[in-house]
């Protein structure tokens, strides 16, 4: 017979609703807990280059020169910064036109195929880890450049060209979805006014798309930014701001995967490498920042 | 120009570009498994690596990326339930909760190297773990968890909220709810997503530089004494990985077969990754074939 | 063995500021089929909802006002939600049994409520199963997945998980609406049977299933009732303008 509405047979699915919400609030506070400590704990070790050793922080964002061992020890990293964004923007800007071509294909010029055939091989190439996309890159793009153009092959022109495919499936995913999502009778109006369907992709399906497209971009700019091991092996690692594409170059995570392993925790040059990790940081947060107010203006 | 010369030459541009990103992934499959394939043998998957002479093997590398992916899988299952079931269930529709959706996102956008230097920091130094396999599954637990959180939300999404409803009218819990009738048509979306996400963490090297560490002491696979230090199963033991022995013999190979192990080494772990892909990819469309049959 | 009914006193329901449901006050006596019945949007479904508390899932809802069973109110912050849906079962417009055989369909809800042994529930199985006319279909094939079975077949199957955990209301959302007219007229042949044993609440858009199947029926329009009396009246002297306009087809 049912059970009278309050009496305690309401113990056992009590205690079970107890335990569900508990477990499941444990789980999502130990995710907060692990952001938390990670931006406090890079964030104590970067400001200690500041504080604890007193290094100039506009000398570090703006220095040309990255000398921990020298007499003295100067710790510019502008042309780490560098190093970051010209390969990162490179990269985004072989990706993007590719990626958007992918997209389109996969959209509106062979929908089937594209889906069964392109769409695998996108997804293929965002599963091949980064160090095979290094190894490659060194055995392959570095030889090749430094036969075809003059320098040692390493450099910002090799950083970008690996990084730009690792990158390609990110921007190719976001587009594709961005353009099926478009509605069709956009396309269709446009269609039975006459145009091509060229005409029709790029004045209309672009600018509409547009904000999302950005948003994939952004997004891809970002993995690239972060993206140590790869980059770290066909950059070069000379700790000055190149004279050209093909010329030995740096980036923020190159200089950290190359020398925290050799710079003693708590000395000035190993606190100035988690500087560095810390202006990484704080650009992940910008770049989430402009991924989420493209957002917000692609839904007006 | 016309019109319609533009859209043949920006349509032949498009497939183009289709095909060239084709070929460049045949390209690099075929790149690593050619020079790869052929120094793979069972003395390469099992012999332990030499520093200067040739004939090194990656053995122990293998058997650490194996192992630490098991025990990253055992940690981040669970948690990453846990937390996705909140978000989908629980967590009610105010700013609080916006603020964790941010933390989510932010914490897949960190970048994988930092997590391996906050490991290296807290881990490593502040917890006293050293460079162990347990700080490398930690560190691959936090780089992994964003993931396995939006799988498990998508999974759950996917419910109908009928089948929900239903459940709740009969007088079940909440809980009781999600566990025995959400979770289960949720579970081919999680699965799938959850061996895709196994398999970035087979190939991830950054976060483990400073965690799991760059060497493997010499193991001794007759031990099986979790507690000794020469035994694969101590998880408190320095564990370099597959991933991490291929970027270590780029940067340091001082053996004269360097390049052949680097080769057999990529061979590996991309055979590995092309496993998981496919494997989670026929598993999706085996286990939906089997629920939409019934209909 | 009491027979309960339930009962509603001045209940309204809000969505963010949207008022779906105004004032409603309401009597189902047990043993009794009442049907709910007026246009699209009027607040039928809502209303029905907010007797087993379903409408607490959806955020932004409010619901106001006194649900009584038993003397007690169960529109309140003390009440045991979870033991309370087990006194009301709740039939949808689709079938929606559970991707489980067609036994654990039904002896999911007593399991979970205490009964564990197997004979007990292999009678309850049997039982509920009887009672909704899909034993005979079934009797061979308890094991296999309920979602081979045919919509009006796994509409029935609800209906029997729904009364395996001996309610004393059944809620039923337009259950025929989805259904082939042979289904349809089984399901209500069930109703009629069932009427012996349980208070039951029917929502339909069908004025003809309503005329046939309830005891006692209520319109609604623009979320209030507008008249509430036993069918036979409703349909042959309505009362008020509207309802008169409504069963005629002048508009709805």
């Amino acid at each position: 017979m049912a059970q009278p509405l309050e009496k305690q047979q309401a113990k056992p699915h009590l205690a079970e609703e107890w335990v569900g919400r508990i477990y499941t609030l444990l789980c999502i506070a130990f995710l907060i807990l692990t952001i938390v400590s990670i931006v406090y704990f890079v964030a104590s070790k970067g400001l200690s280059t500041f504080f604890v050793n007193h290094v100039n922080v506009i000398d570090l964002l703006t220095g040309l020169k990255w000398a921990p061992d020298g007499e003295p020890a100067v710790f510019g990293a502008l042309p780490f910064i560098f190093g970051s964004f010209s390969t990162s923007l490179l990269a985004a800007a072989i990706a993007a036109p590719l990626g958007f071509c992918a997209s389109v294909f996969m959209v509106e010029i062979a929908p089937g195929f594209g889906r069964k055939y392109l769409q695998p091989v996108i997804e293929l190439l965002a599963g091949i880890p980064s160090v095979v996309y290094g190894f490659v890159g060194l055995s392959v793009v570095v030889p090749f450049f430094r036969d075809v153009f003059p320098g040692q092959g390493v450099g910002i022109a090799a950083g970008a060209v690996v990084l730009s495919i690792m990158i390609l499936p990110t921007i190719t995913t976001i587009a594709t979805d961005a353009l099926a999502a478009l509605p069709k009778g956009l396309k269709e109006g446009s269609f039975a006014l006459g145009a091509t369907r060229w005409q029709t992709i790029y004045r209309i399906v672009l600018p509409t798309t547009l904000p999302a497209l950005m948003t994939g971009i952004v997004l891809g700019i970002a993995r690239a930014f972060g993206e140590a091991l790869a980059v770290q092996m066909v950059i070069g690692n000379a700790p000055h701001i190149p004279r050209s594409l093909f010329e030995s170059a740096s980036t923020l995570t190159s200089a950290i995967t190359l020398s925290m392993g050799n710079t003693a925790m708590g000395s000035v040059a190993n606190n100035a490498l988690w500087s560095l990790a810390l202006i990484l940081m704080m650009m992940t947060f910008v770049f989430v920042f402009i991924v989420r107010w493209l957002e917000r203006r692609s839904k007006l | 120009m016309s019109a319609k010369t533009a859209n043949k030459i920006a349509t032949g541009v498009i497939v183009s570009v289709a095909g060239l990103i084709v070929l460049v992934l045949a390209g690099l499959l075929g790149f690593i498994l050619v020079r790869g394939l052929g120094h793979i043998s069972f003395d390469f998957l099992t012999s332990a690596p030499e520093t200067i002479r040739r004939g090194g093997g990656i053995g122990p590398q293998l058997f650490n990326s194996v192992f630490l992916l098991v025990l990253t899988m055992i940690i981040t299952i669970p948690l990453g339930l846990g937390a996705g079931i909140y978000m989908s269930e629980y967590a009610p529709a105010n700013k609080v909760t916006n603020s964790i959706r941010l933390v989510v996102e932010v914490l897949s956008s960190v970048p994988s190297i930092i997590v391996g230097l906050f490991g290296l920091l807290v881990l490593v130094n502040l917890f006293g773990f050293g460079f162990s396999l347990f700080a490398g599954a930690l560190a691959l637990t936090v780089f992994n968890l964003p993931l396995m959180v939006r799988i498990t939300e998508q999974g759950l999404r996917g419910v109908p909220r009928e089948q929900k409803e239903a459940s709740l009218a009969l007088g079940l819990s909440k809980w009781k709810t999600i566990t025995s009738v959400m979770l289960p048509i949720a579970m081919p979306v999680i699965l799938t997503g959850t061996i895709l996400a196994a398999g970035r963490v087979f190939g991830e090297a950054a976060a483990l530089l400073f965690t799991a560490g760059m060497s493997s002491p010499r193991l001794d696979f007759t031990d099986w004494n979790p507690f000794s230090p020469f035994s694969p199963l101590n998880p408190f033991r320095p564990a370099e990985t597959l991933a991490v022995h291929i970027w270590k013999i780029n940067s340091e190979g001082l053996a004269p077969d360097a390049k052949e192990i680097a080769a057999g080494a990529s061979a590996v772990l991309v055979i590995a990754v092309l496993l998981f892909n496919f494997g989670a990819r026929w598993l999706g469309r085996y286990l939906h074939r089997k629920f939409t049959a019934i209909k | 063995m009491e027979a309960i009914g339930m009962s509603t006193n001045d209940l309204s329901v809000y969505y963010a500021e949207k008022q779906a449901v105004k004032r409603v006050s309401l009597d189902f006596r047990a043993k009794q089929v009442t049907a709910l019945i007026g246009p699209s949007g009027c607040g039928k479904s809502t209303f029905l909802r907010s007797l087993n508390r379903m409408n607490d899932l959806i955020p932004d809802c409010r619901i106001t006002g006194e649900i009584w069973i038993r003397d007690r109110n169960i529109n309140d912050k003390t009440t045991d939600v979870v033991s309370l849906r087990q006194r009301i079962g709740m039939v949808w417009q689709r079938p929606n049994p559970f991707h489980k055989s067609i036994y654990e369909n039904i002896a999911f809800g007593p399991r979970y409520h205490g009964t564990k042994n197997k004979k007990k529930l292999d009678e309850i199985v049997e039982q509920s199963l009887r009672k909704a006319a899909l034993w005979e279909e079934t009797k061979d094939r308890l094991h296999n997945s309920a979602l081979a079975l045919s919509g009006g077949q796994q509409q029935r199957l609800c209906i029997a998980r729904s009364i395996a955990v001996k309610p004393d209301i059944i809620l039923m959302d337009e259950p025929a609406s989805a259904l082939d007219p042979v289904s349809t007229s089984k399901i209500e042949e069930l109703i009629a049977e069932l009427k012996q044993e349980f208070c039951i609440v029917i929502v339909t858009h069908n004025m003809h299933q309503a005329a046939r199947v309830s005891d006692k029926t209520a319109f609604f329009l623009n979320g209030e009732v507008v008249e509430h009396d036993v069918t036979t009246n409703i349909f042959t002297n309505p009362q008020k303008q509207e309802t008169s306009d409504y069963i005629s087809g002048r508009f709805g």
